[in-house]
């Protein structure tokens, strides 16, 4: 039972904190990402190899690559192409179908592969919050949103509670739309405010990565500049996993690319470079959208 | 005809078809009316014959006698020339402060005077007692069915054998029960046989309802509750379960006047035709479960062929059916003011 390898419990920093909001930064463009200020990379989540099928349809063919700490992550590429798919195995979501499996190759997060059997499907869950492309509040009051993955482990203080509310909406930029309704329903908020009531509840538990399948798909534009604000301001404390199809939004709010096509991941590399000087043909054709 | 000409190009042209769709509207709203007028027949006269006997010209207006008082028989005698109706005690009474009416020829009939308390509790109570275990068995099922077990062999025979059962008739599960809960398990004709045999009854239809109204849950609430790190259970429980509840209460309505009216199931299992004691006068609390009810439909059932048709125990019998009628309306109700203020707390 003993083993080298750290678990995930032991190996879990610090639960991030967060700091006063900071000023409103210039607005990175696609050709000055965070990245280029960031120290030396470190990797979280380790993908090797893998072959994931559905029955007996093969989805992802032989993936690798390597998600960096606290960074934003995106995957883009063709509907189809298996991004919620891998998406999906970062947080063992796809265990919830019937018949799927990853036939080979290991997904490590911090070393630790999560389909080894002592793994808690429950534990990684917490760990690493979802956001998903439909939002989905549950049809509870906002504050009841916000609480319930705290309440699930057993937090009962009203005080902490509210804290924990309060300072998840002001981190899901919410707080100001929402304080004086907070016993209303969350289905009674526009479409992006329940995006980003989603984005708190997942932040509510205090992951560390953040997984986003598509968050912006079903907003108008200033919706989804409000959430891409937020990714700006989340990229410090969290690490991101975002898919989407909008170019701009890879290019405006990631460190990292990563380019499917056809369950196989084609090119990943900055995202500066993804987008400026692309080295393979068919990135260049997509991002450029002559295809896709 | 032919050569009138149109008077205006939207004139309806006499083809068959418009013919036919005459004629097929008028086939179809009259079998419509001919059930309302079904309906409006059977409530019309139950309720015209039984109002007489649950309400009274009188002030209080409501006749408390056949609600709160058990049945008595009814006896009838002409005594100094007047014609006298009166119940068994009644009659004790006057025969023995006018010894002559001893010798006066009286007719008599059963259960015709006094009123029908006990057997509106004891459907009330096994209304109350098979619908929590109907609803118990069957949400549990309807749950592991649908969110715990994967689709297999065993699952498919399992919805084969609850689909049969919706469609075995009632007098075979009062066989069962009397063979199983009575006889077997020594329960006698009691409360919990007839609590286990009318739930056995009702459990397909509130396990298929419960399972329709579990599927009807996005899948949305289930991925967000089980992405924040829920189990399955916490999941099902505080992120399923309260949004389907209103819908499994709705299908449960049906089972309320299902389990309240059979009688079948329940004249071997739980009824007796007749008891003096009310079920609370019992000396053990256990016996509570042990003994046998008087029920309504199995009352009506005896007032309506056991004893004569006469103007004198009308009364009974169309009465006991106009009160078993409110009863299963008041029931039912109640459960769908719940199910409305289920369905306002949850919506989405
Ligand atoms: N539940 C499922 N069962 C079977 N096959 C599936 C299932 N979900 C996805 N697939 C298949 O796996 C492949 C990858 O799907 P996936 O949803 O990962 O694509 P995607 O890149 O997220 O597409 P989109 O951009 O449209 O969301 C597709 O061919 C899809 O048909
Ligand atoms: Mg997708």
């Amino acid at each position: 039972m003993v083993t080298a390898a750290p678990t995930l419990m032991e190996t879990r920093p610090a639960a991030p904190v967060l700091p006063p909001r900071p000023p409103a930064a210039a607005e990175p463009g696609p050709a000055a990402p965070a990245s280029a200020l960031a120290p030396a990379a470190e990797t979280l989540i380790d993908i090797r190899q893998v072959d994931f099928f559905y029955g007996a349809s093969q989805a992802l063919h032989d993936v690798s690559l390597a998600i960096e700490h606290k960074k934003v992550t995106a995957f883009i590429g063709p509907s189809g192409c298996g991004k919620s798919t891998l998406l999906r195995c970062l947080n063992r979501m796809n265990d919830l179908i019937d018949g799927t499996r990853v036939a080979r190759g290991t997904i490590r997060i911090r070393g630790v592969d999560i389909h080894q059997p002592d793994v808690d499907v429950i534990e990684l869950r917490k760990r690493i919050g979802m956001v998903f492309q439909k939002s989905n509040p549950f049809p509870k009051s906002i504050y009841e949103n916000i609480t319930y993955g705290l309440r699930l482990q057993g937090v009962t203080n009203r005080a902490r509670l509210d804290e924990v509310v309060e300072k998840s909406l002001r981190g899901a930029a919410l707080w100001d739309e929402v304080k004086d309704r907070l016993d209303a329903s969350g289905l009674g908020l526009s479409g992006g405010q329940q995006q980003r009531l989603c984005i708190a509840r997942a932040i509510a538990v205090e992951p560390e990565v953040i997984l986003m399948d598509e968050p912006c798909s079903a907003l108008d534009p200033v919706a989804t500049a409000k959430v891409e604000e937020l990714i700006q301001e989340l990229r410090s404390r969290y690490t991101i996993v975002i898919v989407t199809h909008n170019m701009q939004q890879a290019a405006r709010c990631s460190d990292k690319t990563a380019f499917f096509y056809m369950g196989r991941l084609v090119e990943y590399a900055d995202t500066r470079n993804i987008f400026t000087n692309p080295a393979n043909p068919q990135t260049e054709a997509y991002v450029s959208g002559r295809f896709g | 005809m032919a050569s009138n000409p149109p008077a205006h190009p939207f004139q309806s042209p006499p083809t068959a078809a418009r013919r036919r769709e005459r004629w097929i509207f008028a086939l179809f709203g009259g079998a419509t009316y001919c059930v309302i007028l079904c309906g409006a027949l059977v409530f019309g006269t139950i309720i015209g014959k039984g109002a007489g006997s649950v309400f009274q010209t009188r002030a209080p207006f409501i006749n408390t006698t056949f609600l709160t008082a058990a049945p008595e028989s009814l006896h009838v005698f002409e005594f100094e020339g007047r014609k006298r109706e009166m119940g068994d005690q009644e009659y004790r009474a006057f025969v023995a402060q006018h010894p002559a009416a001893a010798r006066v020829k009286s007719e008599s009939y059963v259960y015709s005077a006094g009123g029908i308390f006990p057997c509106i509790v004891g459907t009330v109570l096994l209304v109350i007692g098979s619908m929590t275990i109907a609803l118990t068995l069957g949400v549990s099922a309807a749950v592991y069915l649908n969110e715990y077990a994967r689709d297999g062999t065993f699952i498919r025979f399992v919805r084969l054998a609850i689909l049969n059962l919706a469609g075995v008739p009632s007098i075979v599960f009062g066989l069962f029960g009397f063979g199983m809960f009575v006889i077997f398990f020594g329960w006698n004709v009691s409360l919990l046989a007839g609590w286990f045999t009318l739930a056995f009854m009702v459990l397909p239809v509130v396990i298929t309802a419960s399972e329709e109204s579990l599927k009807a849950v996005p899948r949305g609430f289930r991925e967000g509750s089980l992405a924040l790190g829920a189990t399955k259970w916490q999941t099902i429980r505080k992120n399923v379960l309260p949004y389907a509840l209103p819908g499994i209460l709705t299908s449960s309505i049906l089972g309320i006047a299902r389990v309240a009216g059979e009688t079948a199931p329940i004249m071997f299992t739980a009824a007796y035709v007749v008891r003096d004691k009310l079920p609370w006068e019992v000396e053990r609390a256990v016996d509570f479960l042990f003994q046998g009810v008087m029920a309504l439909p199995y009352h009506i059932y005896v007032v309506s062929s056991k004893i004569p048709q006469n103007e004198y125990t009308e009364r009974v019998q169309y009465g006991s059916a106009f009160i078993f009628l409110l009863i299963v309306a008041v029931i039912a109700s109640a459960s769908i003011l719940l199910r409305n203020q289920l369905r306002n707390r949850y919506k989405w």
